[in-house]
Protein backbone atom coordinates (compact mmCIF):
# COMPACT_ATOMS: atom_id res chain seq x y z
CA UNK A 1 0.00 0.00 0.00
CA UNK A 2 1.22 3.45 -0.90
CA UNK A 3 1.30 5.41 2.30
CA UNK A 4 2.36 8.75 0.82
CA UNK A 5 -1.21 10.17 0.55
CA UNK A 6 -1.77 9.30 4.21
CA UNK A 7 1.47 11.01 5.25
CA UNK A 8 0.56 14.09 3.23
CA UNK A 9 -2.85 14.29 4.91
CA UNK A 10 -1.27 13.83 8.33
CA UNK A 11 1.16 16.63 7.54
CA UNK A 12 -1.62 18.86 6.26
CA UNK A 13 -3.64 18.38 9.45
CA UNK A 14 -0.69 18.95 11.75
CA UNK A 15 0.31 21.94 9.63
CA UNK A 16 -3.10 23.58 9.73
CA UNK A 17 -2.93 23.46 13.52
CA UNK A 18 0.47 25.18 13.37
CA UNK A 19 -1.07 27.65 10.96
CA UNK A 20 -3.98 28.51 13.27
CA UNK A 21 -1.55 29.43 16.02
CA UNK A 22 0.87 31.13 13.61
CA UNK A 23 -1.84 33.65 12.63
CA UNK A 24 -1.58 35.26 16.07
CA UNK A 25 2.20 35.68 15.87
CA UNK A 26 2.07 37.14 12.42
CA UNK A 27 -0.83 39.50 13.03
CA UNK A 28 0.58 41.00 16.21
CA UNK A 29 4.01 41.29 14.60
CA UNK A 30 2.49 42.92 11.53
CA UNK A 31 0.80 45.61 13.60
CA UNK A 32 3.25 46.34 16.46
CA UNK A 33 6.49 44.54 15.42
CA UNK A 34 6.37 42.56 18.64
CA UNK A 35 7.00 38.83 18.81
CA UNK A 36 4.46 37.79 21.39
CA UNK A 37 6.27 34.80 22.85
CA UNK A 38 3.38 34.31 25.26
CA UNK A 39 1.15 33.39 22.33
CA UNK A 40 1.83 29.66 22.85
CA UNK A 41 0.35 30.09 26.33
CA UNK A 42 -2.67 31.90 24.91
CA UNK A 43 -3.19 28.74 22.86
CA UNK A 44 -2.71 26.60 25.98
CA UNK A 45 -5.13 28.60 28.16
CA UNK A 46 -7.70 28.33 25.34
CA UNK A 47 -7.49 24.54 25.52
CA UNK A 48 -7.94 24.69 29.29
CA UNK A 49 -10.88 27.05 28.83
CA UNK A 50 -12.56 24.43 26.66
CA UNK A 51 -11.79 21.69 29.19
CA UNK A 52 -13.25 23.84 31.98
CA UNK A 53 -16.52 24.20 30.11
CA UNK A 54 -16.75 20.45 29.58
CA UNK A 55 -15.63 19.30 33.03
CA UNK A 56 -16.99 21.93 35.38
CA UNK A 57 -19.84 23.75 33.65
CA UNK A 58 -21.72 21.30 31.46
CA UNK A 59 -23.58 18.40 33.13
CA UNK A 60 -21.83 15.03 32.94
CA UNK A 61 -22.45 13.06 29.79
CA UNK A 62 -23.35 16.04 27.57
CA UNK A 63 -23.10 14.94 23.94
CA UNK A 64 -20.03 16.32 22.16
CA UNK A 65 -22.30 17.66 19.42
CA UNK A 66 -23.69 20.16 21.95
CA UNK A 67 -20.58 20.43 24.08
CA UNK A 68 -18.09 21.23 21.34
CA UNK A 69 -19.54 24.61 20.28
CA UNK A 70 -19.79 25.64 23.94
CA UNK A 71 -16.24 24.47 24.60
CA UNK A 72 -15.12 26.52 21.64
CA UNK A 73 -16.83 29.58 23.07
CA UNK A 74 -15.18 28.93 26.44
CA UNK A 75 -11.78 28.59 24.77
CA UNK A 76 -12.26 31.84 22.83
CA UNK A 77 -13.34 33.75 25.94
CA UNK A 78 -10.35 32.58 27.99
CA UNK A 79 -7.75 33.07 25.22
CA UNK A 80 -9.07 36.49 24.27
CA UNK A 81 -9.20 37.65 27.87
CA UNK A 82 -5.62 36.56 28.45
CA UNK A 83 -4.40 38.15 25.20
CA UNK A 84 -6.23 41.44 25.62
CA UNK A 85 -5.15 41.58 29.27
CA UNK A 86 -1.54 40.97 28.25
CA UNK A 87 -1.74 43.76 25.69
CA UNK A 88 -3.33 46.18 28.13
CA UNK A 89 -1.21 45.54 31.22
CA UNK A 90 2.06 44.04 29.95
CA UNK A 91 2.74 45.38 26.45
CA UNK A 92 0.94 48.73 26.16
CA UNK A 93 2.89 50.34 29.03
CA UNK A 94 6.06 49.39 27.15
CA UNK A 95 5.08 50.86 23.80
CA UNK A 96 7.91 53.05 22.63
CA UNK A 97 10.36 51.29 24.96
CA UNK A 98 13.45 49.61 23.43
CA UNK A 99 12.39 46.44 21.59
CA UNK A 100 14.15 44.16 24.03
CA UNK A 101 11.83 45.21 26.89
CA UNK A 102 8.55 43.86 25.46
CA UNK A 103 10.37 40.75 24.22
CA UNK A 104 11.63 39.92 27.70
CA UNK A 105 8.18 40.74 29.07
CA UNK A 106 6.68 38.26 26.61
CA UNK A 107 9.01 35.49 27.76
CA UNK A 108 8.25 36.30 31.39
CA UNK A 109 4.53 36.32 30.72
CA UNK A 110 4.83 32.97 28.95
CA UNK A 111 6.47 31.38 32.00
CA UNK A 112 4.03 33.05 34.39
CA UNK A 113 1.00 31.73 32.50
CA UNK A 114 2.44 28.21 32.35
CA UNK A 115 3.17 28.21 36.05
CA UNK A 116 -0.20 29.71 36.93
CA UNK A 117 -2.00 26.88 35.18
CA UNK A 118 0.37 24.33 36.71
CA UNK A 119 -0.18 25.69 40.21
CA UNK A 120 -3.86 26.57 40.21
CA UNK A 121 -5.73 24.52 37.63
CA UNK A 122 -7.08 21.35 39.26
CA UNK A 123 -4.86 18.33 38.60
CA UNK A 124 -2.85 20.18 35.96
CA UNK A 125 0.52 18.98 37.33
CA UNK A 126 0.30 16.22 34.74
CA UNK A 127 -1.57 15.94 31.45
CA UNK A 128 -5.37 16.04 31.65
CA UNK A 129 -7.53 13.97 29.33
CA UNK A 130 -9.56 15.98 26.81
CA UNK A 131 -13.06 14.88 25.78
CA UNK A 132 -13.20 13.05 22.47
CA UNK A 133 -15.71 12.88 19.65
CA UNK A 134 -17.29 9.42 19.41
CA UNK A 135 -17.17 7.33 16.27
CA UNK A 136 -14.54 5.51 14.32
CA UNK A 137 -12.09 6.97 11.84
CA UNK A 138 -13.13 7.87 8.31
CA UNK A 139 -11.63 6.22 5.27
CA UNK A 140 -11.24 7.91 1.91
CA UNK A 141 -9.46 5.46 -0.38
CA UNK A 142 -6.16 4.63 1.30
CA UNK A 143 -6.38 7.63 3.59
CA UNK A 144 -7.65 7.39 7.14
CA UNK A 145 -8.79 10.48 9.00
CA UNK A 146 -9.17 10.23 12.76
CA UNK A 147 -12.44 11.54 14.23
CA UNK A 148 -10.56 14.11 16.31
CA UNK A 149 -9.05 15.59 13.15
CA UNK A 150 -12.42 16.26 11.49
CA UNK A 151 -12.74 19.42 13.57
CA UNK A 152 -9.38 20.69 12.31
CA UNK A 153 -10.26 19.78 8.75
CA UNK A 154 -13.34 22.00 8.90
CA UNK A 155 -12.24 24.71 11.33
CA UNK A 156 -8.94 25.66 9.66
CA UNK A 157 -10.24 26.56 6.18
CA UNK A 158 -13.42 28.14 7.54
CA UNK A 159 -11.56 30.41 9.93
CA UNK A 160 -9.01 31.34 7.24
CA UNK A 161 -11.81 32.32 4.87
CA UNK A 162 -13.50 34.41 7.56
CA UNK A 163 -10.20 36.12 8.39
CA UNK A 164 -9.52 36.88 4.73
CA UNK A 165 -12.97 38.43 4.41
CA UNK A 166 -12.49 40.43 7.59
CA UNK A 167 -9.11 41.87 6.63
CA UNK A 168 -9.97 42.67 3.01
CA UNK A 169 -13.59 43.72 3.21
CA UNK A 170 -14.43 45.29 6.56
CA UNK A 171 -13.56 48.79 7.71
CA UNK A 172 -11.64 47.51 10.73
CA UNK A 173 -9.73 45.13 8.44
CA UNK A 174 -8.69 47.94 6.14
CA UNK A 175 -7.71 49.96 9.19
CA UNK A 176 -5.53 47.01 10.20
CA UNK A 177 -3.78 46.92 6.84
CA UNK A 178 -3.17 50.64 7.02
CA UNK A 179 -1.81 50.41 10.57
CA UNK A 180 0.51 47.58 9.58
CA UNK A 181 1.95 49.62 6.71
CA UNK A 182 2.21 53.04 8.36
CA UNK A 183 0.72 53.62 11.82
CA UNK A 184 1.10 57.42 11.97
CA UNK A 185 -0.46 57.93 8.57
CA UNK A 186 -3.25 55.51 9.50
CA UNK A 187 -4.06 57.87 12.39
CA UNK A 188 -4.23 60.77 9.95
CA UNK A 189 -6.88 58.81 8.03
CA UNK A 190 -8.93 58.47 11.22
CA UNK A 191 -7.89 54.93 12.18
CA UNK A 192 -7.89 54.39 15.93
CA UNK A 193 -4.63 52.48 16.01
CA UNK A 194 -4.85 51.66 19.73
CA UNK A 195 -8.09 49.83 19.02
CA UNK A 196 -6.56 48.08 16.00
CA UNK A 197 -3.77 46.71 18.20
CA UNK A 198 -6.33 45.27 20.62
CA UNK A 199 -8.24 43.74 17.70
CA UNK A 200 -5.03 42.11 16.42
CA UNK A 201 -4.33 40.53 19.81
CA UNK A 202 -7.95 39.41 20.17
CA UNK A 203 -8.17 37.91 16.67
CA UNK A 204 -4.89 36.07 17.15
CA UNK A 205 -6.29 34.70 20.40
CA UNK A 206 -9.47 33.48 18.70
CA UNK A 207 -7.36 31.48 16.25
CA UNK A 208 -5.16 30.18 19.05
CA UNK A 209 -8.30 29.06 20.91
CA UNK A 210 -9.53 27.15 17.87
CA UNK A 211 -6.05 25.62 17.63
CA UNK A 212 -6.14 24.71 21.33
CA UNK A 213 -9.43 22.84 20.96
CA UNK A 214 -8.08 21.13 17.83
CA UNK A 215 -4.99 20.04 19.78
CA UNK A 216 -7.11 18.54 22.56
CA UNK A 217 -9.28 16.63 20.11
CA UNK A 218 -6.26 15.45 18.12
CA UNK A 219 -4.06 14.24 20.96
CA UNK A 220 -6.71 13.43 23.58
CA UNK A 221 -4.92 15.30 26.36
CA UNK A 222 -3.68 18.77 27.22
CA UNK A 223 -1.08 20.04 29.66
CA UNK A 224 0.30 23.30 30.99
CA UNK A 225 3.45 23.18 28.86
CA UNK A 226 1.78 22.24 25.57
CA UNK A 227 2.13 25.82 24.32
CA UNK A 228 5.90 25.88 24.47
CA UNK A 229 6.98 23.61 21.60
CA UNK A 230 3.80 24.23 19.65
CA UNK A 231 4.31 27.97 20.07
CA UNK A 232 7.84 27.66 18.73
CA UNK A 233 6.60 25.62 15.79
CA UNK A 234 3.85 28.13 15.06
CA UNK A 235 6.35 30.97 15.28
CA UNK A 236 8.55 29.03 12.85
CA UNK A 237 5.54 28.67 10.55
CA UNK A 238 4.92 32.42 10.70
CA UNK A 239 8.54 33.18 9.80
CA UNK A 240 8.51 30.50 7.13
CA UNK A 241 5.45 32.01 5.46
CA UNK A 242 6.74 35.55 5.79
CA UNK A 243 6.01 37.22 9.11
CA UNK A 244 3.27 39.83 8.89
CA UNK A 245 1.43 37.97 6.13
CA UNK A 246 -1.70 36.12 7.33
CA UNK A 247 -1.91 33.76 4.36
CA UNK A 248 1.81 33.14 4.72
CA UNK A 249 1.22 31.97 8.29
CA UNK A 250 -1.19 29.26 7.18
CA UNK A 251 0.98 28.24 4.21
CA UNK A 252 4.07 28.22 6.43
CA UNK A 253 2.21 26.02 8.90
CA UNK A 254 1.19 23.53 6.23
CA UNK A 255 4.68 23.43 4.71
CA UNK A 256 6.18 22.86 8.14
CA UNK A 257 3.65 20.18 9.06
CA UNK A 258 4.10 18.28 5.80
CA UNK A 259 7.90 18.54 5.90
CA UNK A 260 8.00 17.33 9.48
CA UNK A 261 5.68 14.41 8.81
CA UNK A 262 7.48 13.31 5.65
CA UNK A 263 10.87 13.59 7.32
CA UNK A 264 9.71 11.41 10.18
CA UNK A 265 8.22 8.87 7.78
CA UNK A 266 10.89 8.61 5.10
CA UNK A 267 14.29 9.76 6.33
CA UNK A 268 14.85 6.43 8.10
CA UNK A 269 14.55 4.71 4.71
CA UNK A 270 17.61 6.50 3.40
CA UNK A 271 20.60 4.21 3.92
CA UNK A 272 22.80 5.40 6.75
CA UNK A 273 20.14 7.78 8.11
CA UNK A 274 18.03 5.12 9.83
CA UNK A 275 18.70 6.71 13.23
CA UNK A 276 17.22 10.09 12.24
CA UNK A 277 13.70 9.09 11.31
CA UNK A 278 12.04 8.69 14.66
CA UNK A 279 9.36 11.02 16.04
CA UNK A 280 11.86 12.58 18.42
CA UNK A 281 13.74 13.93 15.41
CA UNK A 282 10.65 15.69 14.02
CA UNK A 283 11.40 18.95 15.84
CA UNK A 284 14.97 18.87 14.58
CA UNK A 285 13.82 18.67 10.96
CA UNK A 286 11.30 21.45 11.56
CA UNK A 287 13.94 23.84 12.83
CA UNK A 288 16.45 22.83 10.16
CA UNK A 289 13.81 23.84 7.63
CA UNK A 290 13.52 27.20 9.39
CA UNK A 291 17.28 27.71 9.22
CA UNK A 292 17.33 26.87 5.52
CA UNK A 293 14.53 29.29 4.75
CA UNK A 294 16.21 32.03 6.76
CA UNK A 295 19.42 31.42 4.81
CA UNK A 296 17.96 31.38 1.33
CA UNK A 297 14.74 33.37 1.60
CA UNK A 298 14.92 35.47 4.75
CA UNK A 299 11.68 37.32 3.98
CA UNK A 300 9.79 34.00 4.08
CA UNK A 301 7.76 32.29 1.39
CA UNK A 302 5.18 35.07 0.92
CA UNK A 303 6.99 37.92 2.68
CA UNK A 304 7.84 41.18 0.99
CA UNK A 305 11.39 42.27 0.59
CA UNK A 306 12.23 44.97 3.08
CA UNK A 307 12.76 47.46 0.26
CA UNK A 308 9.05 47.29 -0.55
CA UNK A 309 8.31 48.81 2.80
CA UNK A 310 10.22 52.03 2.15
CA UNK B 1 -15.95 86.21 11.79
CA UNK B 2 -13.61 83.88 13.64
CA UNK B 3 -10.79 82.22 11.79
CA UNK B 4 -11.05 78.55 10.74
CA UNK B 5 -7.75 77.74 12.40
CA UNK B 6 -6.23 79.76 15.21
CA UNK B 7 -2.83 78.89 16.61
CA UNK B 8 -1.74 80.82 19.66
CA UNK B 9 1.65 80.74 21.34
CA UNK B 10 2.12 77.10 20.29
CA UNK B 11 5.13 75.38 21.79
CA UNK B 12 6.25 71.83 20.94
CA UNK B 13 9.28 69.99 22.30
CA UNK B 14 11.09 66.72 21.62
CA UNK B 15 12.23 65.85 25.12
CA UNK B 16 13.98 68.98 26.38
CA UNK B 17 14.57 70.46 22.97
CA UNK B 18 11.96 72.96 21.91
CA UNK B 19 11.31 72.70 18.19
CA UNK B 20 8.47 75.22 18.09
CA UNK B 21 8.91 78.12 20.48
CA UNK B 22 5.61 79.92 20.77
CA UNK B 23 4.19 80.68 17.34
CA UNK B 24 0.84 82.28 16.53
CA UNK B 25 -0.98 82.47 13.22
CA UNK B 26 -4.42 81.96 11.78
CA UNK B 27 -6.04 80.63 8.64
CA UNK B 28 -9.38 82.04 7.41
CA UNK B 29 -11.78 79.95 5.37
CA UNK B 30 -10.98 80.11 1.67
CA UNK B 31 -7.40 81.30 2.14
CA UNK B 32 -4.08 79.74 1.28
CA UNK B 33 -1.57 80.30 4.06
CA UNK B 34 2.02 79.18 3.78
CA UNK B 35 4.76 78.51 6.29
CA UNK B 36 8.18 78.79 4.71
CA UNK B 37 11.62 78.33 6.12
CA UNK B 38 14.67 76.12 6.01
CA UNK B 39 15.04 72.57 7.26
CA UNK B 40 14.61 72.36 11.01
CA UNK B 41 12.63 75.57 11.29
CA UNK B 42 9.73 73.69 12.90
CA UNK B 43 7.27 73.69 10.00
CA UNK B 44 6.66 69.94 9.90
CA UNK B 45 6.55 69.80 13.69
CA UNK B 46 3.82 72.45 13.59
CA UNK B 47 1.70 70.45 11.15
CA UNK B 48 2.19 67.19 13.02
CA UNK B 49 1.05 68.93 16.19
CA UNK B 50 -2.03 70.36 14.47
CA UNK B 51 -3.08 66.87 13.40
CA UNK B 52 -2.46 65.43 16.86
CA UNK B 53 0.56 63.22 16.12
CA UNK B 54 2.61 65.35 18.52
CA UNK B 55 1.37 66.84 21.78
CA UNK B 56 2.14 70.52 22.40
CA UNK B 57 3.79 71.59 25.65
CA UNK B 58 1.97 74.90 25.60
CA UNK B 59 -0.33 77.20 23.71
CA UNK B 60 -3.68 76.87 22.04
CA UNK B 61 -4.96 75.35 18.81
CA UNK B 62 -8.53 76.17 17.88
CA UNK B 63 -10.14 74.68 14.81
CA UNK B 64 -13.62 75.96 13.95
CA UNK B 65 -13.68 77.58 17.38
CA UNK B 66 -13.02 74.24 19.15
CA UNK B 67 -9.84 73.48 21.07
CA UNK B 68 -7.90 70.52 19.67
CA UNK B 69 -5.91 70.03 22.85
CA UNK B 70 -7.75 66.94 24.08
CA UNK B 71 -8.66 65.46 20.68
CA UNK B 72 -6.69 62.29 19.79
CA UNK B 73 -4.99 62.16 16.39
CA UNK B 74 -7.45 59.71 14.86
CA UNK B 75 -10.43 61.98 15.57
CA UNK B 76 -8.93 65.14 14.10
CA UNK B 77 -9.66 64.24 10.49
CA UNK B 78 -13.36 63.86 11.34
CA UNK B 79 -13.40 67.53 12.38
CA UNK B 80 -12.35 68.52 8.87
CA UNK B 81 -8.59 68.83 9.16
CA UNK B 82 -6.74 66.68 6.62
CA UNK B 83 -2.97 66.27 6.50
CA UNK B 84 -0.88 65.21 3.53
CA UNK B 85 2.36 64.39 5.34
CA UNK B 86 5.95 65.18 4.48
CA UNK B 87 7.46 62.36 2.45
CA UNK B 88 3.97 61.51 1.12
CA UNK B 89 3.49 58.34 3.19
CA UNK B 90 1.14 56.60 0.83
CA UNK B 91 0.32 52.96 1.74
CA UNK B 92 2.79 51.22 -0.58
CA UNK B 93 1.26 47.74 -0.68
CA UNK B 94 -2.27 48.91 -1.35
CA UNK B 95 -3.65 49.86 -4.72
CA UNK B 96 -4.12 53.49 -5.63
CA UNK B 97 -7.86 53.12 -5.31
CA UNK B 98 -7.58 51.53 -1.86
CA UNK B 99 -5.33 54.39 -0.80
CA UNK B 100 -8.00 56.85 -1.85
CA UNK B 101 -10.66 54.83 -0.02
CA UNK B 102 -8.60 55.00 3.15
CA UNK B 103 -8.71 58.76 2.85
CA UNK B 104 -12.47 58.35 3.26
CA UNK B 105 -12.03 55.88 6.14
CA UNK B 106 -14.58 57.55 8.42
CA UNK B 107 -17.16 58.31 5.75
CA UNK B 108 -20.11 56.02 5.13
CA UNK B 109 -21.79 57.73 2.16
CA UNK B 110 -20.90 55.25 -0.57
CA UNK B 111 -22.14 57.28 -3.57
CA UNK B 112 -20.34 60.36 -2.25
CA UNK B 113 -17.11 58.40 -1.86
CA UNK B 114 -17.35 57.05 -5.42
CA UNK B 115 -17.97 60.57 -6.69
CA UNK B 116 -14.93 61.91 -4.83
CA UNK B 117 -12.73 59.08 -6.13
CA UNK B 118 -13.80 60.09 -9.62
CA UNK B 119 -13.00 63.69 -8.73
CA UNK B 120 -9.50 62.67 -7.65
CA UNK B 121 -9.04 60.87 -10.99
CA UNK B 122 -10.24 63.97 -12.84
CA UNK B 123 -7.75 66.07 -10.91
CA UNK B 124 -4.93 63.54 -11.48
CA UNK B 125 -5.74 61.45 -14.60
CA UNK B 126 -2.59 59.34 -14.17
CA UNK B 127 -4.01 57.93 -10.92
CA UNK B 128 -7.17 56.84 -12.72
CA UNK B 129 -5.14 55.02 -15.35
CA UNK B 130 -3.30 53.07 -12.67
CA UNK B 131 -6.04 52.63 -10.10
CA UNK B 132 -5.38 48.90 -9.59
CA UNK B 133 -1.62 49.28 -9.32
CA UNK B 134 0.21 49.05 -5.96
CA UNK B 135 0.90 52.60 -4.82
CA UNK B 136 4.52 51.75 -4.00
CA UNK B 137 5.25 51.40 -7.72
CA UNK B 138 4.38 55.04 -8.49
CA UNK B 139 6.99 57.71 -9.12
CA UNK B 140 7.59 60.36 -6.47
CA UNK B 141 5.40 62.92 -8.19
CA UNK B 142 2.58 60.44 -8.70
CA UNK B 143 2.82 59.46 -5.05
CA UNK B 144 2.51 63.12 -4.15
CA UNK B 145 -0.64 63.36 -6.26
CA UNK B 146 -2.01 60.30 -4.51
CA UNK B 147 -1.22 61.73 -1.07
CA UNK B 148 -3.05 64.94 -1.97
CA UNK B 149 -5.96 63.07 -3.50
CA UNK B 150 -6.17 60.88 -0.44
CA UNK B 151 -6.24 63.88 1.90
CA UNK B 152 -9.05 65.43 -0.16
CA UNK B 153 -11.13 62.24 0.20
CA UNK B 154 -12.08 63.24 3.75
CA UNK B 155 -13.78 66.38 2.35
CA UNK B 156 -11.64 68.60 4.58
CA UNK B 157 -12.43 72.13 5.66
CA UNK B 158 -8.68 72.69 5.81
CA UNK B 159 -6.09 70.83 3.76
CA UNK B 160 -2.57 70.77 5.19
CA UNK B 161 0.15 70.00 2.66
CA UNK B 162 3.65 69.32 3.95
CA UNK B 163 6.40 69.87 1.38
CA UNK B 164 4.41 68.72 -1.65
CA UNK B 165 7.26 69.66 -4.00
CA UNK B 166 10.01 67.86 -2.08
CA UNK B 167 12.28 65.75 -4.25
CA UNK B 168 10.33 66.34 -7.44
CA UNK B 169 11.59 67.24 -10.90
CA UNK B 170 10.94 70.87 -11.94
CA UNK B 171 8.21 69.77 -14.34
CA UNK B 172 6.45 67.66 -11.72
CA UNK B 173 6.83 70.48 -9.20
CA UNK B 174 5.06 72.86 -11.60
CA UNK B 175 2.27 70.35 -12.03
CA UNK B 176 1.77 69.99 -8.29
CA UNK B 177 1.82 73.74 -7.78
CA UNK B 178 -0.69 74.19 -10.60
CA UNK B 179 -2.95 71.68 -8.88
CA UNK B 180 -2.70 73.59 -5.61
CA UNK B 181 -3.66 76.75 -7.51
CA UNK B 182 -6.60 74.89 -9.00
CA UNK B 183 -7.73 73.68 -5.56
CA UNK B 184 -7.43 77.26 -4.32
CA UNK B 185 -9.62 78.54 -7.14
CA UNK B 186 -12.22 75.93 -6.17
CA UNK B 187 -12.30 77.50 -2.72
CA UNK B 188 -10.27 74.90 -0.78
CA UNK B 189 -8.63 76.31 2.34
CA UNK B 190 -4.99 75.27 2.40
CA UNK B 191 -2.14 75.47 4.88
CA UNK B 192 0.97 74.90 2.81
CA UNK B 193 4.41 74.13 4.20
CA UNK B 194 7.20 74.56 1.67
CA UNK B 195 10.91 74.99 1.27
CA UNK B 196 10.27 76.23 -2.23
CA UNK B 197 9.45 79.74 -1.05
CA UNK B 198 9.04 81.26 -4.50
CA UNK B 199 6.31 78.86 -5.55
CA UNK B 200 4.56 78.87 -2.19
CA UNK B 201 4.50 82.65 -1.79
CA UNK B 202 3.20 83.27 -5.30
CA UNK B 203 0.18 81.13 -4.44
CA UNK B 204 -0.45 82.23 -0.89
CA UNK B 205 -2.73 84.89 0.51
CA UNK B 206 -0.61 85.02 3.64
CA UNK B 207 2.83 83.75 4.48
CA UNK B 208 4.89 83.28 7.60
CA UNK B 209 8.63 82.82 7.64
CA UNK B 210 9.88 80.39 10.29
CA UNK B 211 13.38 80.24 11.68
CA UNK B 212 14.47 77.81 14.43
CA UNK B 213 11.04 77.48 15.96
CA UNK B 214 9.86 81.07 15.67
CA UNK B 215 7.86 83.05 13.15
CA UNK B 216 10.23 85.88 12.27
CA UNK B 217 8.24 87.58 9.53
CA UNK B 218 4.62 87.59 8.39
CA UNK B 219 2.81 89.27 5.55
CA UNK B 220 0.79 88.79 2.43
CA UNK B 221 2.24 86.39 -0.10
CA UNK B 222 3.07 89.17 -2.51
CA UNK B 223 4.68 91.37 0.16
CA UNK B 224 6.93 88.57 1.33
CA UNK B 225 7.80 87.65 -2.23
CA UNK B 226 9.13 91.15 -2.69
CA UNK B 227 10.66 91.53 0.75
CA UNK B 228 14.37 92.05 0.54
CA UNK B 229 15.37 89.86 3.48
CA UNK B 230 13.16 87.01 2.25
CA UNK B 231 14.64 87.28 -1.23
CA UNK B 232 18.12 87.10 0.23
CA UNK B 233 17.51 84.26 2.65
CA UNK B 234 15.10 82.02 0.77
CA UNK B 235 15.04 82.93 -2.88
CA UNK B 236 18.75 82.65 -3.41
CA UNK B 237 19.44 86.28 -4.31
CA UNK B 238 22.44 88.27 -3.13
Amino acid sequence: MNELPQQLVNGLLLGSMYGLVAIGYTMVYGIVQLINFAHGEIFMTGAFGALTVYMYILPDGTSMLIALPLMLIGAVIVSTTVAVGAERFAYRPLRGAPRLAPLITAIGLSLALQQAVWAWYPDAKSARPFPQIDGGPFHIGDVTIQTGDIFLLIAAPVSMALLGYFVMRTRTGRGMQATAQDPDTAKLMGVNTDRIIVVAFALGAVFAAVGGVAYGLKYGQIEFKMGFILGLKAFTAAVLGGIGNIYGAMIGGVVLGVAETLATAYIADIPGLDKFGSQSWADVWAFILLILVLLFRPQGLLGERVADRA
Amino acid sequence: MTALLEVEDLRVAYGKIEAVKGISFKVDAGEVVTLIGTNGAGKTTTLRTLSGLLKPVGGQIKFGGKSLKKVPAHQIVSLGLAHSPEGRHIFPRMTIEDNLRLGAFLRSDRPGIEKDIQRAYDLFPILGERRKQAAGTLSGGEQQMLAMGRALMSQPKLLMLDEPSMGLSPIMMQKIMATIAELKSQGTTILLVEQNAQAALSLADHGHVMEVGNIVLSGSGQDLLHDESVRKAYLGED
